[in-house]
């Protein structure tokens, strides 16, 4: 039992375990009921409605990953991240980072983990982009940083300080599926760090300082709408501990990384796999957050989301990294997909953003 | 088609199988259905509940497995989940119990 604790507080890159590796993932996702024809492929559902091969609208937003090492080590991450994890993007390709960001289309900038805040250069980062005057710059930060460290303890004034826009992940209300999913005291921590936030004027209503929380579901299933999971958020959190936040995020576990681990151990990948499918809305594929967004990596490389950079699937173009990055040349490619993709298609949608349709 | 079980939870599934013999009333069917579970003077959540407790008092595992998921995608915790299952073993008690009564006037009719 121990043991088993134990293990659950290491990324699968340290307990070398086969999922750890991308192209074990992919090839997980395209063999068994895609395979033998029981569920169709990705591919095969959206060219149904005319849509493959996927390709980019116009790029909106910035999603750089500075590092994978985090604080915390969630079940359902799809990142693998963890104090163990040692990738973590260097002031020279923050350097090239910047580069980009002044001269982008893009109107959002999108800071992600890892716990972005564990990077030594991220304040200095934080500081030059800011300087950018792009429209929106979200930072997510896991909430139990900024209780983690003294060293982080004035974050929340840092942030209002560079007019950050904080996207924080709460799983639920409630202490046990808190606990359950981000490890033991993770929801007392959040909810220390939540007033923290408010306290700075973060989430409170009418004000500009935006505080948005990220659901994602804690076990093998959907998440549901978003509007309502919002409203029961709002009132649970307002009346249990006076807290206030702008809007909910609804985002559904991707089966790559650690969820599929765990979707794979608990018995549940097929299933999960027919729900995602099932749930499968051609309106989301219009607006899926692969057309508008490029993903960089600690090491600088190009991807068509974050969950592709998990897998490994650099973008399909001569473009692969950020030294050599043009923004027109990548919007001519085609994205790259698997059927890990259904989550991001499956009901209202699901992005970083949280629901893409309405429909 | 289970060949040993009268339940295969894989014909959950299946259920929208039911229009192909029927079509107009399968599909009557699944449209009440579907507006039955929209918001209303009862929110979704509150329906997913009651939706729940009736899937145990009718003892329908496809419900059962069916509500018990939707009331984690709606966020339902495992004790609003679990008082709504014991809402509906009360009425059913209940309504056993109550019976007593018919028992006892009967039995009081017929007692010199």
């Amino acid at each position: 039992m121990l043991k088993e604790k134990k293990k659950k507080q290491q990324s699968l890159h340290k307990r070398d375990s086969e999922f750890a590796m991308a192209n074990k993932q992919l090839e997980k996702l395209s063999n068994g009921i895609f395979a033998n024809g029981e569920l169709p492929t990705f591919s095969e559902k959206i060219e149904e409605t005319n849509q493959f091969p996927l390709r980019p609208n116009k790029l909106e937003i910035l999603q750089i990953n500075v590092g994978y090492m985090c604080n915390q080590v969630c079940e359902h991450c799809h990142v693998d991240a963890g104090p163990d994890r040692k990738e973590i993007m260097t002031r020279e390709t923050m350097l090239q980072c910047l580069e980009i960001i002044k001269n982008t289309g893009a109107h959002t900038l999108d800071l992600t983990g890892g716990a972005p805040e564990m990077n030594p250069d991220f304040r200095w980062f934080v500081e030059e982009a800011s300087k950018a005057g792009i429209q929106d710059f979200i930072v997510r930060s896991n909430l139990t940083i900024i209780r983690a460290n003294k060293k982080y303890y004035d974050l929340p004034q840092f942030f209002k300080k560079h007019n950050v826009h904080v996207v924080s992940s709460m799983p639920h209300w409630t202490r046990g599926k808190t606990d359950k999913q981000r490890g033991e005291g993770v929801f007392d921590q959040s909810i220390k760090a939540l007033q923290e936030l408010n306290a700075v004027g973060y989430g409170m209503p009418n004000s500009n300082l935006r505080l948005d929380l990220v659901y994602n579901p804690s076990g093998a299933f959907l998440p549901g709408d978003q509007a309502s999971m919002e409203k029961d958020f709002k009132k649970a959190l307002l009346e249990d501990f006076g807290i206030h936040f702008h809007s909910l995020f609804a985002i559904t576990n991707l089966p790559i990384s650690r969820f599929l681990d765990y979707l794979i151990v608990s018995e549940n990948y097929e299933d999960y796999m027919y729900s995602l499918v099932e749930a499968y809305n051609p309106a989301a594929v219009k607006n899926v957050m692969c057309r508008n967004t490029i993903s960089i990596s600690w090491d600088g490389y190009l991807y068509d989301c974050d969950f592709n950079q998990m897998l490994e699937l650099k973008v399909a173009s001569k473009i692969q990294h950020v030294s050599e990055y043009n923004e027109e040349i990548l919007n001519n490619r085609k994205i790259i997909i698997s059927q890990h993709c259904y989550g991001c298609t499956a009901g209202a949608g699901s992005s970083c953003q949280g629901a893409v349709s309405t429909s | 088609m289970a060949a040993n079980n009268y339940y295969d939870p894989s014909d959950l599934k299946k259920f929208g199988k039911i229009s192909e013999w029927s079509k107009e009333l399968g599909d009557k069917f699944f449209e009440y259905y579907g507006k039955v579970f929209e918001e209303g003077a009862l929110s979704a959540r509150e329906k997913s509940l009651i939706a729940l407790a009736v899937a145990h008092t009718e003892m329908c595992p496809y419900c059962i497995d069916a509500y018990s998921q939707d009331g984690l995608q709606r966020g339902i915790t495992k004790e609003e989940m679990m008082e709504a299952v014991h809402v509906g073993a009360a009425i059913k008690s209940g309504a056993t119990l109550v019976h007593g009564v018919m028992m006892m006037n009967k039995v009081n009719k017929l007692e010199m």
